[in-house]
């Protein structure tokens, strides 16, 4: 089933060896291997509650798995801490956008530059040489990724208030501020219209073509999948039930069974008992 | 042994005062999320309005329905009264800050807080106040080897009734069930049809009457009342409520009651002058290891 | 503003640098026109202020509800108290050491609590405000003088050139620290900390997945906030010539929080608003005797009723950011 893989020559950027994670009583994510190989666009689907952002959040250092490993181009990041995994070179946005609302575009932008920069508390009283000179490139970064997103006109508005698709798209702006070699996108076209999505595959192409970027995302939107990614991995009750190339998941029987029935879109994910 | 018997009937007093009042804080938290620095003025208010209705109409009072009467009458009328304040002080002070989040209202709070206290001290004057002395016939009782006094097994009866009845209502009606509801999550509870102004008010009204009775019992007790007491006892009774779980109705019972006793055993067997030290250290440490207070639920922010 | 771009830059700095200016210049006269009452009057303004932006950095930038502040500002204040009493050691070597003691207390108690949120940090720093002060009440190892506290503070000097005695000069040294003050943080906020504190605030969880390890820079913000606390103990010490616990209770831990929140969380001049109106109320509703309490209460209510945000919350994007690409031929990236 792993004919067609187009990247599959490539280094393995991001793998995972039977992750499992548990909330209680409840496996969320039961022994799950992924490989993610370089430069390609894997997408996790699965009916809601299958523990795709579960599968996320333990890969960015949200949760720690019970059992299993993570590896990152090789390295061992399993249990690292959310801001060390990305300095690693993993960056990621959230299923509901989560900005800092009442700080502008660019200042959002420029929370990505945080890990590549070493700035300290004197240095940046005394506005030293070098701290100016930081300062500087964390700008140029901003506005090179702000300009990428199209949202440079925006930059001194609050990200609280840019319509809906530009807030994604600053999100996305702001995880590649970090310069990233893996993007983890959790439901990047939830919200969007149709015409947006098409911008948003659009660009995710792009960066892709242009850049040393490797990019794992979890979607809902079917046309989406099919649209873009290289390799699809199917998950269910916390399984991985199927993976393969976008057509051959199109017409998997056990895909079809995994949504079919269970096609409640409001159903709530059992990630963790949530408070909000 | 029956000294630390005694120590902990003391405790379990005091505890009591702790509880009643924490249960203001804890219920008003539960719903609105949001500390009412207030309270503890109420239970000030509450205590000043008994002093005035036993020193100035017990003569009146005990000649028509005798010193009971008197007592009861002190005890309802503080009660209403402050659930009347409670009301207003909602009306006034916070309603019309909770849109804006709540940090607004901690300060809309402490200015509430800072009203309340001067209006006590420019109606009574800035002393202190002396509470009847013969009000309970000083009667002692000896259970076994513990000593006890009339007036502190009326105080353990009262608080205990008060609270057992609010866990009742709590924990066993609908009505109840509609406010832990609403302290769990008030937005669904809203959508499921409860009507969230009748809980606000109820906690708004029952809280401060609490408070009230308590500030009663305190000026019976100690016998000596002040105007900036409120702050004292709030600190302590907002800490149990902690302790137990703030926004936990029966968490703040036993909150108070375990401070109440801690605090008395601390006293005895640390150092008196170290007791609230010994209190707050307790208080810290639970919430290092247990975040959420004893009987705080646990919960985890979806990501 | 609604002139071309580039004019509205130089509008605002301009504007900007003038308010400065002329702040500066009221600042530096004022003294001069009224009697020492009213510079003592100014000095505690300038006491709160630093009060206020020390708590400012906790609560205002990053967004930790810290309601035993008095216990880091009774720190710095008993350390140069004991220290100068009973080892003669002169109040400016003090300065600095009084913030050193009261940041290095808020590193020691801070970081085990520093993972709780909310409302269970603010009654954890409650209880640790109550403790300092219970056991500064209780003199461990006879040092802290009681209930009484300690008598008998020198004042300022640099041998017999420098010397700090008088209303005028407690007004100079406490301004010019709450300047410097200012310039620090001011350039703090537009930095990669200040940035970082704010994102904290704004949403942990966002934070710490672009890359900030939100528990050092909580830990940071304690600390610095603390130091600055220690300042202020170490100055008010000093002017006071005695300190007590009732100097530093639960209460005055609740006016620096109201000083940020009237002001307008992490917002500078609002907390010199903020410090004014607690400082300042008081002593002008002074006439009204008993009644201006009563007329202070309301006062934060109302205010809090018609500007939640502060009286002058901080404005982001208000400063135009050039362009550091255009004419580069790299805007089409």
């Amino acid at each position: 089933m792993l004919e067609g893989r187009t990247h599959a020559a490539g280094d393995i950027v991001l793998e995972t060896v039977g992750l499992t994670k548990i909330f209680g009583g409840l496996t969320a994510v039961n022994s799950i291997d992924l490989k993610v190989h370089k430069g390609e666009i894997l997408s996790l689907i699965g009916p809601n509650g299958a523990g795709k952002t579960t599968v996320f959040n333990v890969v960015t250092g949200i949760y720690r798995p019970e059992f299993g490993q993570v590896f990152f181009r090789g390295e061992r990041i399993t249990g690292k801490k959310p801001h060390q995994i990305v300095s690693y070179g993993i960056a990621r946005t959230f299923q509901n956008i989560r900005l800092f609302p009442d700080m502008t575009c660019r200042e959002n932008v420029m929370a990505g530059r945080h890990c590549r920069s070493t700035s300290g508390l004197l240095s940046s009283i005394f506005r030293t040489p070098r701290q100016r000179a930081e300062e500087d490139m964390i700008r140029e970064t901003t506005e090179k990724r702000l300009r990428q997103v199209k949202l440079w006109k925006s930059r001194d508005e609050l990200a609280k208030n840019i319509p809906y698709g530009s807030q994604r798209m600053l999100e996305i702006a702001r995880a590649l501020a970090s310069d990233p070699k893996l993007l983890v996108l959790d439901e990047p076209s939830s919200g969007l219209n149709p015409r947006e999505t098409q911008d948003l595959m659009a660009f995710l192409r792009g960066i892709i073509h242009e850049e040393d970027l490797t990019i794992l995302l979890i979607e809902h939107d079917m046309n989406m999948v099919m649209g873009i990614s290289d390799w699809v991995v199917v998950m269910d009750g916390g399984r991985k039930i199927a993976e393969g190339i976008p057509e051959d998941i199109y017409a998997d029987q056990r895909v079809i069974e995994a949504y079919l029935g269970k096609e409640d879109e409001d159903s709530t994910e059992y990630d963790i008992p949530a408070e909000h | 042994m029956h000294v630390i018997l005694e120590q902990i009937i003391n405790g379990l007093t005091i505890g009591s005062f702790y509880a009643l009042i924490a249960l203001g804080y804890s219920m008003v938290y539960g719903v609105l999320k949001l500390i009412n620095f207030a309270h503890g003025d109420f239970f000030t208010l509450g205590s000043y309005l008994g002093y005035t209705v036993l020193v100035f109409g017990a003569a009146f009072m005990t000649a028509h329905f005798g010193l009971w009467g008197a007592l009861i009458a002190a005890l309802v009328f503080a009660g209403v009264s402050l659930a009347i304040v409670g009301l207003i002080v909602e009306r006034v002070a916070y309603r019309p800050v909770y849109p804006a989040g709540r940090l607004p209202a901690v300060v809309s709070a402490l200015g509430a807080s800072i009203f309340l206290q001067n209006t006590i001290m420019v109606g009574w004057g800035p002393r202190f106040q002396a509470y009847p002395a013969t009000l309970i016939p000083n009667v002692h009782i000896q259970l076994g080897s513990i000593h006890l006094t009339l007036l502190q097994i009326m105080i353990l009866l009262l608080s205990f009734a008060l609270m057992g009845t609010l866990y009742y209502i709590v924990q066993k009606t609908t009505f109840g069930a509609a406010i832990r509801a609403t302290a769990h999550d008030r937005k669904t509870a809203s959508l499921m049809g409860i009507n969230i102004n009748k809980v606000i008010l109820f906690v708004f009204t029952l809280g401060p009457a609490l408070g009230a009775v308590t500030g009663i019992m305190v000026g019976m007790y100690y016998r000596q009342i002040s105007f900036t007491m409120g702050w004292n006892y709030g600190l302590k009774a907002f800490t149990a409520s902690v302790l137990g779980g703030i926004g936990n109705i029966p968490g703040a019972m036993l909150g108070g009651l375990i401070l109440g006793v801690l605090e008395m055993l601390g006293a005895a067997y640390i150092s008196a002058a170290w007791k609230d030290v010994f209190v707050f250290i307790i208080l810290i440490l639970v919430l290092i290891f247990r975040p959420t207070g004893i009987l705080g639920e646990k919960t985890a922010e979806k990501v | 503003m609604e002139l071309t771009p580039l004019n509205g830059i130089e509008k605002l700095a301009s504007s900007r640098q003038l308010h400065i200016a002329l702040a500066t210049a009221a600042f530096l006269i004022y003294p001069f026109l009224v009697s020492d009452y009213f510079i003592d009057i100014a000095f505690y303004f300038g006491i709160y202020t630093l009060l206020g932006l020390s708590l400012n950095i906790v609560l205002g930038e990053v967004g930790l509800f810290d309601l035993g502040h008095a216990g880091f500002y009774a720190i710095g204040a008993y350390t140069t108290a004991i220290l100068n009493t009973k080892f003669g050691i002169p109040i400016l070597v003090l300065l600095p050491l009084s913030a050193l003691a009261a940041a290095f207390f808020a590193y020691v108690v801070c970081s085990p609590v520093i993972h709780l949120q909310g409302d269970y940090l603010l009654i954890v720093t409650l209880g640790m405000g109550e403790i300092v002060r219970l056991a500064l009440i209780n003199n461990p190892f006879d040092l802290t003088g009681g209930p009484n506290g300690v008598f008998g503070i020198d004042f300022p000097s640099l041998g017999p050139w420098l010397v700090i005695d008088s209303s005028l000069e407690y007004y100079f040294l406490i301004w010019i620290i709450v300047g410097l003050t200012i310039l620090g943080l001011t350039r703090l906020q537009d930095s990669r900390i200040g940035r970082a504190w704010n994102y904290i605030r704004e949403d942990e969880t966002a934070a710490n997945a672009n890359g900030i390890d939100s528990r050092s820079y909580k830990l940071l913000a304690f600390v610095l906030g603390a130091a600055l606390a220690g300042v202020a103990g170490n100055v008010y010490a000093s002017k006071l010539m005695c300190v007590s616990p009732e100097s530093f209770t639960f209460w005055e831990s609740c006016l620096m929080f109201c000083i940020v929140l009237i002001g307008g969380m992490g917002s500078i001049p609002g907390v010199i608003l903020g410090a004014a109106f607690i400082s300042l109320f008081p002593e002008i509703f002074r006439p009204f005797a008993m009644y201006r309490m009563l007329v202070f209460g309301s006062a934060m209510i109302l205010m809090m009723m018609f500007r939640p945000g502060g009286v002058w919350p901080r404005k982001r994007g208000a400063v135009k950011y050039e362009s550091l690409l255009e004419g580069t031929g790299r805007t089409d990236a």
